[in-house]
């Protein structure tokens, strides 16, 4: 094992991939020259050469639909957007192109390319650039999702993303890119993607959480393990496919449930949880599922406001006290 | 012109009607003559018919509504008309009530109340989600299937959940009593609507009950003579003739006799009727009414049998008339047909008295020193004391006594 920030395990996937195939190429704004904005690709221009570290003009719709010719042409694209928040420009190009050229083309033409890069909120940044997609692009077939919350989980589940040969949206966060964690030093290590994770066990009730949500979970666990209560946390690391077998199997043991989720409620990915529980696991559950989410209101500006915006580990305690009939 | 169809008196006591059945829409083309709707009254269903022509302007009541006497229920007149003037008429003529089923249902079931949902207040995820609070029995999904697993009457056991839900950890600590009680279940109370009959039947007995003193008289029969005599009619007619026929025909000579028992209470004054008419009181689903048979002393006792059945056919198919029920001066009720041996009668008004009839018994009886078997019938007449005295009905009572144990005398 070895110890990497979240910028450096993004880092090694990558490097590991270009190294072992020539078709893989990152391209996207500051990727190249300057190392990356957020440094998750220092060093590789200089191992690879400019001709597959591309610095891109600030267009993000552009470099997109370049992206997805190459991808149709029989390249391994990495587009790298500089948060999702500014790829809603290229909404376009993976709505109605990445997603549905396999599909329309009866299969004959593939689209293997990974969308990189933050989403969601990332403390005082207002409004425009505090929105979470993962929720809105898994709405569209064709299209993979993953958003994880450790180190580990970036690196096994990027190299799949890689190799995988239809589009999927990789998503980070400005805010674990310095996050520190053990990461398998295994050879080729992978992970499967649409594969959850339970990051800690316990029997009273089963938190859903993924992405910074899961260190939200995971201060709320620890609160609420010196008052006996033991949270199971499971990781869905892929929001799309999800594995929602290994939500259920916990549920089974728990029998109640919180879903933790940084999209807005109405048709965020709690929702969807919330009711393949139902169907999955209905005479295991002993309460009503809970979701602790954003309001639905967008990201305030002021810290005081945005800290009570954005989901907190105490909102996560007062609904697995619900759950848990404990108040 | 518009026409006003207000709610007629269909029967001589009611008060109000309930609609059954509206047979037109507003729209409609009547002709003199149509019958518009059914209504079901304190005695019957009656049919409101109109007696102009023209088109149903307007429906104002619905069906299953009780609409007092003289109140609107439909205007009817030129296509156009303007009714706004009878409708503000009709409107200020203050709120009506309404019974809140149709007329078809006698049960009303509480509805539960509708949960509001806001789907956009995200605060209110984050209570937990209650139904209103309805009676039911309330479980989580896992407390259920656990409880059925282990055996454990899900009422028996107490919820410590929001609004008492049963949940997990209630079942895992249940503990059963160490007798094993019989599991009790809770029903639910029904609630009925008070039909008009009901209603009916409610306000005149209880009137007759307080109002009027009754008093109570009880003689045995021998019926051993009218056994034998019904035995003999019957091997020869066609229509069969029952022990009540035999009773009512019995009570009408007897009334004949005794006219101060064929009477009726006015207050300042005691009407002796000339006829005599015996009402015989018939059990129907929603009550009881009691159909006459005028005349009776004048008719035989096929006649009275063939009445009494086809009265007790209408009355079960709610197709009395309110004529068939009025005008009685003696009611004979009859509960010998359940084993009841001996009963007290309400009168029924404008009554002066009313026979409770009990069941022929076999009994052993003393004659001539020896224990014989014999066949009894205990009638007990109920009488108002203000116009019969105890000695006049043990009057009328030892004459119908005699008429029975020696039913030739009928015919004298």
């Amino acid at each position: 094992m070895a110890e990497l920030q979240f910028r450096e395990a993004i880092r090694a996937a990558i490097d590991e991939e270009m190294a072992q195939d020539e078709g893989i190429f990152v391209m996207g704004e500051e990727v190249a020259e300057y190392d990356g904005a957020y440094k998750v690709t220092e060093g590789l221009l200089d191992k690879y050469g400019p001709k597959r570290m591309i610095d891109t003009p600030i267009s993000e719709l552009g470099f997109a639909g370049i992206g997805i010719g190459a991808a149709m042409n029989g390249l391994r694209p990495i587009v790298e957007f500089m948060t999702f928040n500014f790829a809603v420009l290229a909404a376009d190009q993976i709505i109605n192109h990445a997603s549905k050229v396999r599909y329309m083309t009866g299969g004959q033409v593939e689209v293997p390319i990974v969308f990189r890069g933050p989403n969601a909120s990332a403390g005082q940044l207002s409004a425009t650039h505090s929105v979470a997609y993962d929720a809105m692009y898994a709405h569209f077939p064709g299209l993979k999702v993953i958003y994880t919350s450790e180190p580990e989980d970036a690196k096994g589940l990027l190299k799949s993303a890689i190799r995988d040969d239809n589009p999927v949206l990789f998503m980070e966060s400005e805010q674990m890119y310095g996050l520190k964690g053990e990461v398998s030093e295994e050879e080729d290590f992978t992970i499967p993607i649409g594969k959850g994770k339970v990051k800690r066990e316990g029997s009273d009730v089963t938190v859903v959480a993924h992405g910074k949500m899961y260190h939200v979970a995971k201060q709320a666990a620890q609160q609420l393990a010196k008052e006996d209560v033991e949270v199971e946390i499971i990781d869905p690391r892929t929001v799309k496919p999800l594995d929602i077998e290994m939500i259920v199997k916990s549920i089974k043991k728990t029998n109640r449930c919180v879903i933790v989720d940084e999209s807005h409620p109405f048709g965020g990915l709690a929702g969807e949880v919330g009711y393949l529980i139902q169907r999955e696991a209905f005479d295991y559950l002993d309460a009503p599922v809970q979701r602790v989410t954003l309001p639905d209101t967008s990201a305030p500006f002021a810290k005081n406001l945005f800290d009570e915006w954005l989901p907190s580990a105490n909102e996560v305690i007062d609904a697995v006290n619900t759950v848990t009939y404990r108040k | 012109m518009a026409v006003k169809v207000e709610m007629p008196k269909l029967s001589d006591t009611m008060e109000e009607g309930v609609i059954a059945k509206w047979n037109v829409e507003e729209g409609d083309e009547v002709e003199s003559g149509d019958i518009i709707a059914e209504v079901e009254t304190d005695k019957a269903t009656m049919e409101v018919e109109v007696f102009d022509d023209g088109t149903i302007l307007k429906i104002l009541v619905d069906e299953g509504d009780a609409v007092p006497l003289g109140q609107l229920m439909a205007v009817i007149g030129e296509e156009g008309e303007d009714i706004s003037d009878i409708l503000e008429e009709a409107a200020s003529g203050g709120e009506k009530e309404t019974s809140e089923t149709d007329g078809e249902e006698d049960t009303s079931e509480k509805t539960d109340k509708k949960e509001s949902t806001d789907t956009s207040a995200e605060k209110a995820e984050e209570k937990s989600t209650v139904t209103s609070d309805d009676g039911r029995l309330k479980a989580s999904p896992l407390a259920r299937k656990m409880a059925e697993e282990k055996g454990i009457t899900l009422s028996n056991v107490e919820g410590s959940g929001p609004q008492g839900r049963i949940i997990k950890r209630d079942i895992e600590s249940y503990e059963p009593s160490a007798v094993p009680a019989a599991a009790t279940v809770s029903r639910e109370d029904k609630e009925h609507r008070v039909s008009q009959m009901r209603k009916t039947i409610a306000r005149r007995l209880s009137e007759s009950k307080f109002n009027n003193p009754h008093f109570y008289e009880t003689i045995s029969i021998d019926m051993q003579p009218v056994w034998d005599a019904r035995k003999q009619i019957n091997e020869k007619s066609d229509t069969k003739i029952s022990f009540n026929d035999i009773v009512v025909k019995a009570c009408a000579a007897a009334l004949r006799k005794h006219p101060e028992i064929n009477s009726s209470w006015h207050g300042d004054k005691i009407v002796e009727h000339g006829d005599v008419n015996v009402a015989v009181a018939v059990a129907i689903e929603e009550g009881l009414v009691t159909p006459v048979i005028n005349n009776t002393d004048q008719k035989g006792l096929q006649q009275i049998g063939q009445e009494t059945r086809d009265l007790a056919e209408k009355a079960r198919e709610r197709k009395l008339q309110p004529e068939q029920m009025e005008g009685s001066t003696f009611t004979v009720s009859n509960l010998g047909m359940f084993g009841i041996e001996e009963f007290t009668a309400i009168i029924n008004p404008p009554n002066a008295c009313i026979l409770a009839v009990g069941a022929i018994k076999e009994v052993p009886v003393v004659e001539d020193g020896e224990v014989v078997p014999g066949k009894r019938m205990k009638v007990t007449l109920s009488s108002d004391h203000r116009i019969v005295d105890g000695a006049m009905a043990a009057q009328f009572l030892s004459t119908l006594k005699q008429m029975l144990e020696s039913p030739l005398a009928m015919l004298l």
